[in-house]
């Protein structure tokens, strides 16, 4: 039995649905990646999943509770959020801003305990951030600052951890140095991680289970041999494209691709 | 690296240096003025029950006047902080959003309609004043889709406090008020007298008190919207009690010294050099920082040209306009 998945779910506005009637169980303890083209809805079933944006009809359910009816302070105890480029609005040092990652756990008031500053630490140290501790966030290059704000998603000690497009921005190796730093988190600590990635290639590469979206709706999900295929990507992305695979790691991967003509 | 609990020290030493420059500064406010003065006759107004002419002067007109001046200053930089915060645009404040604007048009049109409003009265009527300009500007802000962008809220901002000032001006003509609003609006402290303290001063502290408790709430809603929420945060919740913090604070100011534009727009900004983003530290600095400006600032008004008054409100303008220019100057980088 999975502990979150979504039933019938229709997220949007008014006029217009984005994610329609969707039904998506989350694997525990693995990786989720979410594909699709720009505006097919995967940034929007994120953003419903973890409660930022309302939804329609339907239910998300997480360990057997609609998450509409839970309360949010618990909800930030099971799941944290790393959104699409967090402003870098922030003058605050990196170890601020990773002790609010204990947000949930504290009153209102509160002073972080002697567990908050050990859980703070851990987190600075797996994300290899610790010796910026002092140094203002928008100080960092763009990679370091996304280990932080994974940082400060860890400090939050949920099991699952969503992100939106995690490696925008970022370079050829800070993209895969946050992709094997999430798959170490999951292999060694099972954290489950969702997450929204544009490359089909790193896709196929980090993640156990794939779900292909298409105007709201999935066209494939199941594991990357089911999904990066000749006819699925087809579908998803109007692409033409040419599967081989990847010599280091036998996962398959699109060697090239095409426009697909016409309006099919 | 085993300065743990550094930044926190850092900011109690800070705290102590600001709150002597405050002591400093109301020493300052207390002796300088119109009427010659010294420190001994300060000290002994505040603390016996000696009286003469220079006495009497400082504890009936000079005294009441600087509490209100730390107050007022105080609750508008606390203010402008929150909404600035709130809102993730560093030109916020309530001079520009448009509450200042509707807190004096309250004020105005309680004047006119009701001659024996006391000062309870004319202070909620700013306080319903301040909620109506603010409801306006957020709601022409928010119209379009993506709203709320720095631009468009002071665009909105300016128009709609243009539009208050005048329907304050016209009522001014109207009932034949205007000389009455006039020393309401432009007369900073003047006058301020004990009654009206005791009447207003307890909703400055108790917005203080309230904006403190909430700090670490706004850092998390300063970052990002999505990243409050994934903390836990009831967002709208926590929006919907700062909002009736910064009307306070502002309707409570407006009562007190009429329009004072700048101190919520520049104080935050000077504070945030000082302590860096999180509103744990900003909050507390500002109120001091707020309150030892508007004491530099009245003390200059009553100094500059003896006998004469020069208008606190000008004072704090011209200070605060080439500020204004360099926070445009620079856009949203002096928040960060």
């Amino acid at each position: 039995m999975v502990r979150l998945f979504t039933d019938e779910l229709n997220v949007g506005y008014s006029d217009r649905l984005i994610v329609k009637n969707l039904s998506v169980h989350i694997p525990d303890k693995k990786i989720t990646a979410i594909i699709g083209s720009n505006g097919c809805g995967k940034s929007t079933l994120l953003k419903a999943i973890t409660r930022i944006i309302s939804h329609q009809t339907g239910s998300i359910i997480l360990d057997g509770e609609n998450i509409t009816k839970e309360n949010t302070k618990v909800l930030a105890k099971k799941m944290a959020i790393l959104p699409q480029t967090p402003e870098s609005a922030s003058g605050l040092t990196v170890g601020e801003l990773v002790s609010y990652g204990r947000f949930p756990y504290q009153s209102s008031f509160g002073r972080l305990t002697k567990k908050d500053y050990e859980v703070i630490d851990w987190a600075l140290d797996v994300t290899r951030t610790k010796e910026f501790k002092f140094r203002p966030v928008d100080a960092l290059s763009g990679g370091q600052r996304q280990r932080v704000w994974i940082a400060m998603a860890l400090a939050q000690e949920t099991d699952i951890i969503f992100l939106d497009e995690p490696t925008t921005y970022l370079d050829m190796a800070h993209q895969l140095e946050v992709l094997e730093l999430l798959q170490k988190l999951n292999r060694e600590q099972e954290r489950t991680i969702v997450m929204v990635l544009h490359d089909l290639n790193q896709a196929a590469r980090f993640a156990d289970y794939i779900v292909a979206l298409k105007d709201g709706q999935i066209v494939k999900a199941g594991n990357c041999e089911d999904v990066i295929n000749h006819h699925v990507l087809r579908t998803v992305f109007q692409i033409d494209t040419e599967i081989g695979r990847d010599p280091r790691t036998n996962k398959p991967m699109c060697v090239t691709y095409n426009l697909l003509k016409g309006d099919s | 690296m085993t300065k743990e609990k550094h930044f926190s020290r850092n900011f109690s030493l800070k705290l102590i240096a600001a709150i002597m420059v405050f002591v400093g500064m109301f020493v300052v406010a207390m002796v300088f003025g119109a009427a010659n003065t010294t420190v001994k006759d300060v000290w002994l107004a505040l603390t016996s029950h000696t009286t003469n002419e220079q006495i009497t002067i400082i504890r009936e007109l000079r005294f009441p006047r600087e509490v209100g001046a730390i107050f007022v200053g105080a609750a508008l930089a606390v203010s402008g902080a929150i909404m600035q915060g709130m809102t993730r645009n560093p030109l916020a404040e309530p001079g520009i959003l448009g509450l200042s604007a509707g807190a004096n048009a309250a004020l105005a049109i309680s004047i006119a309609l009701i001659p024996s409003a006391n000062y309870l009265t004319i202070m909620v009527a700013c306080f319903m004043g301040a909620a109506v300009g603010a409801i306006i500007v957020f709601g022409i802000g928010s119209m379009k889709k993506g709203g709320f962008s720095p631009l468009r809220l002071v665009l909105a901002g300016t128009a709609v406090s243009t539009f208050l000032y005048a329907v304050s001006e016209g009522i001014g003509l109207y009932y034949k008020i205007s000389k009455d609003v006039s020393m309401w609006t432009a007369g900073g402290l003047i006058g301020t007298t004990w009654s009206q303290l005791q009447i207003i001063v307890p909703f400055i502290i108790a917005g203080i008190l309230f904006s403190l408790f909430l700090s670490r709430q706004l850092t998390i809603l300063s970052l990002n919207e999505e990243v409050a929420v994934g903390l836990g945060q009831k967002t709208t919740q926590i929006k919907v009690i700062l909002f009736i913090i910064t009307i306070m604070l502002t309707g409570a100011s407006v009562a007190l010294v009429g329009n004072m534009a700048f101190i919520g727009l520049m104080v935050p900004h000077v504070v945030r050099a000082i302590v860096g983003t999180d509103y744990r530290y900003i909050l507390p600095m500002s109120a001091i920082i707020g309150a030892v400006f508007m004491l530099l600032a009245d003390t200059l008004g009553r100094t500059i040209n003896i006998p004469y008054e020069t208008p606190v409100a000008a004072i704090v303008a011209m200070m605060g306009l080439p500020f204004f220019l360099i926070i445009v100057h620079k856009g949203g980088k002096v928040l960060s």
